[in-house]
């Protein structure tokens, strides 16, 4: 059984149809990258499988893990283990990250049945995901993504993924904005937290983070339709042709 | 999709918990105020003179004075001939040898507030004193501390038993004349706390009163003195609460603290006052008088408060500091749920030098809500060196309420030095649903950033009230996020 099926998914947002009909079918284990020019649907992707509800469902089927996914709220989404980096994290003033993360991960161990972690334990394993984004202890007390550069807030993103250990990550332009070093201290990082059991989704306008996070397979998605699937060899003909050349292979 | 886009609007939906009726014989007079009213009041309370004298000279002032009308409440014209000025459960105090002989009702209602009364079921460390309606009903750990020369008792049993210090203190740090509402608390009030710590005595416990309004059309009038002697220290916590009616009652107390030099008072309010249904309905008009001095040197005077109760709150917990080197201390949470108005804050009267005042209120306001803030730093003349520092922030949940801020300034001294900072933030549809990715109920995130947004004044509660307070403020703002 595939983690991720997603069948002919429409999705409007205030009327406007965004997604035409996505197919997409995601094992455990894999990376997925899916790309495509600005407008094309990939972030309306991310937030309808995270259940943001600015955006309504009007045709097709997502099961996760066999599951009706759509039926799910977003807090069981993400008890089930879905997990989205977003491409603009938001602030929570006041909140410090290591109270934040605190409570999320016992609220999702408690809803798997499990013990909470008691201060001293979540310290000490939050301290060894921290070296995995290179980010100082410091940085734990610090109110969530406040103040943060736009650089920090990507990395703290992947530094929670890796707190919550996800089955199913999506990463929504987690590279865009990010200069070279921190494009690598990110791709680092996704390739430390990738498993056998853990599929990811890796959205991305540009190929340049497809360079240190190798995937599976590639989609090109455009006017909200995934037009063209292949290997990581279709990310690197995308350079070449742009996406315009793509679209007009399909049309033609 | 599983929510509705309007969800942050739908906050603070719990009902009110605390809002049962005590069925109990009660020593009631008529509705009405005259000169007549409070003769009786001081005759039921069989009071010297001076009390009698002192009441009518407020009343007398209270004739000739107007209700203000510069805040931003707004609420229906209040008929003071309309209330009920003196509600008592009928047991004779007086005669009461011990807990054993209050009304077991009266025991029963505190212990369904969470408050017992009998002393082997406190919580270790803190003495209460439970005024119901208008009288205090019982005060806890009197002995003990009486054995440190601390004087904790209703302001009736004061007035029996210390009446040299009730008349070298009453109205020293708010006047009779002070405004309309303090007036006709001082023609009126029937009972409060009173407390006297001596000289270089550390109180060991906290003192805590616990007011609660059972009657109907009652108003409660209560009035605390506090004495903190040179070198003492003490920290007091009130708390409040009442039946839920739909017609508004008025609550109009006054609280007066003394600190002599080297001095501190520490004082905590937790307020949960009926605030009316979701449509505004009933509630009580929480008016109250709240003032320190500092008059003795080194002295400290520091008020907080988490205020989420009433339909309309209106207070300025001040302090004037007059004493060199004394500090005064503000710390404020204040919620506007429903139709609640809040209007509060405080002023810092600056006269003594090198004198220090902080202020850190923290405006809530959710559904249609209205949250002022009003402060005033005054800076006299002879205070050199003196310096504040405020920071007001507001928090809106939803577009249907509002905040708003109103310092005032008034600084005649050069030399000293006044911070201001402001600001106004809001809970977003993006921010709960951050937090629900991240596996987080939209209610536990809309209360982990209320309280993240509140902490730098829970901090300074005892800790039991902070762990209170924060539950308080979680309930007042349940089922607002679906």
């Amino acid at each position: 059984m595939a983690l991720l099926e997603i069948k002919n998914l429409h999705a409007s947002v205030s009327g406007k149809e965004i997604l035409r009909g996505i197919d997409l079918t995601v094992g455990a284990g894999e990376l997925h990258a899916i790309m495509g020019p600005n407008g094309s649907g990939k972030s309306t992707l991310a937030q309808v499988l995270a259940g943001r509800d600015l955006y309504e469902v009007t045709e097709g089927q997502v099961l996760y893990e066999g599951r009706d996914l759509l039926s799910m709220p977003p807090e069981q989404r993400a008890q089930e283990g879905i997990f989205i980096a977003f491409q603009y994290p938001v602030e929570i003033p006041g909140v410090s990250n290591m109270y934040f993360l605190k409570a999320a991960l016992n609220t999702i161990r408690k809803s798997r049945g499990l013990e909470e972690l008691d201060a001293m334990d979540f310290l000490t394993m939050v301290k060894e995901k921290l070296a995995l984004v290179d980010m100082d202890p410091a940085f734990l007390n610090r109110p969530v993504n406040a103040d943060f550069s736009g650089g920090e807030k990507k990395r703290n993103e992947i530094f929670q993924m890796a707190v919550l250990e996800p089955r199913l990550a999506i990463l929504d332009e987690t590279d865009s904005g990010l200069d070279i070093d921190a494009l690598k201290i990110v791709a680092n990082g996704v390739n430390g937290l990738r498993t056998r059991d853990r599929a990811m989704i890796v959205v991305t306008h540009y190929q340049r983070l497809l360079n240190y996070v190798v995937p599976d397979c590639v989609h090109v998605l455009a006017d909200g339709r995934i037009v063209k699937s292949g290997d990581k060899t279709l990310a690197l003909e995308l350079e070449q042709t742009g996406y315009i050349g793509v679209e007009e292979g399909v049309t033609a | 999709m599983s929510t509705p886009a309007t969800s942050i609007e739908e906050l603070a939906n719990q009902e009110y918990k605390w809002g049962f009726v005590t069925e109990i014989e009660a020593d009631t007079i008529p509705k009405g105020l005259s000169e007549d009213v409070i003769r009786m009041i001081s005759a039921k309370k069989n009071e010297p003179g001076f009390m009698l004298e002192w009441r009518l000279k407020s009343y007398r002032q209270w004739l000739t004075m107007e209700e203000p009308k510069w805040s931003t409440v707004r609420y229906p014209a209040i008929d003071y001939q309309d209330i009920v000025y003196y509600s008592a459960p009928k047991t004779k105090l007086d005669q009461l040898k011990s807990l054993d002989e209050v009304d077991p009702e009266l025991l029963r209602t505190y212990a369904k507030l969470g408050i017992p009364l009998r002393e082997q079921e406190l919580l270790a460390g803190v003495a209460v004193d439970a005024v119901f309606d208008s009288v205090s009903v019982a005060t806890t750990f009197k002995g003990k501390l009486a054995e440190m020369g601390i004087i904790f008792c209703s302001f009736s049993e004061a007035v029996q038993e210390h009446p040299e210090l009730v008349q070298k203190y009453l109205g020293s740090v708010v006047p009779h004349s002070d405004n309309f509402f303090a007036a006709l608390n001082s023609a009126v009030f029937s009972d409060g706390s009173f407390v006297y710590i001596p000289a270089g005595v550390r109180c060991p416990m906290e003192l805590s009163t616990y007011f609660r309004i059972n009657a109907k059309d009652t108003g409660q009038f209560e009035r605390t003195l506090i004495i903190a002697d040179a070198g003492a220290y003490v920290s007091y916590l009130e708390g409040c609460t009442a039946p839920m009616r739909d017609k508004n009652q008025l609550h109009a107390a006054v609280v007066e603290l003394v600190a002599l030099d080297n001095a501190q008072i520490k004082y905590s309010t937790v307020q949960n006052w009926y605030p009316g249904d979701k449509e505004g309905k009933g509630g009580i008009y929480n008016f109250v008088t709240k003032r320190g001095k500092c008059l003795g040197v080194n002295s400290k005077v520091s008020w907080t408060q988490v205020e989420t109760g009433s339909a309309i709150t209106w207070k300025y917990p001040s302090v004037l500091l007059m004493g060199d080197n004394s500090v005064g201390e503000f710390y404020s949470v204040a919620l506007a749920n429903n139709y609640q108005q809040a209007d509060t804050g405080t002023k810092m009267i600056h006269i003594g030098k090198n004198t220090r005042s902080t202020i850190v209120s923290k405006g809530i306001s959710a559904g249609h809500g209205q949250n002022a803030y009003r402060g005033m730093v005054k800076i006299l003349k002879g205070a050199t060196g003196a310096r504040n520092y405020s920071q007001c922030d507001s928090l809106l949940l939803g577009d249907k309420c509002g905040a708003h801020t109103f310092p005032y300034l008034e600084v005649k001294n050069t030399s000293s030095q006044v911070e201001h900072e402001a600001s106004t933030s809001k809970i977003g549809e993006d921010q709960i649903f951050y937090c629900r990715q991240r596996g987080i109920p939209a209610e536990d995130a809309v209360s982990m950033i209320v309280h993240g947004f509140c902490k730098e004044v829970f901090r300074e509660l005892p800790m039991e009230f902070a762990v209170e307070a924060q539950k308080l403020l979680g309930i007042s703002l349940e089922g607002s996020v679906g």
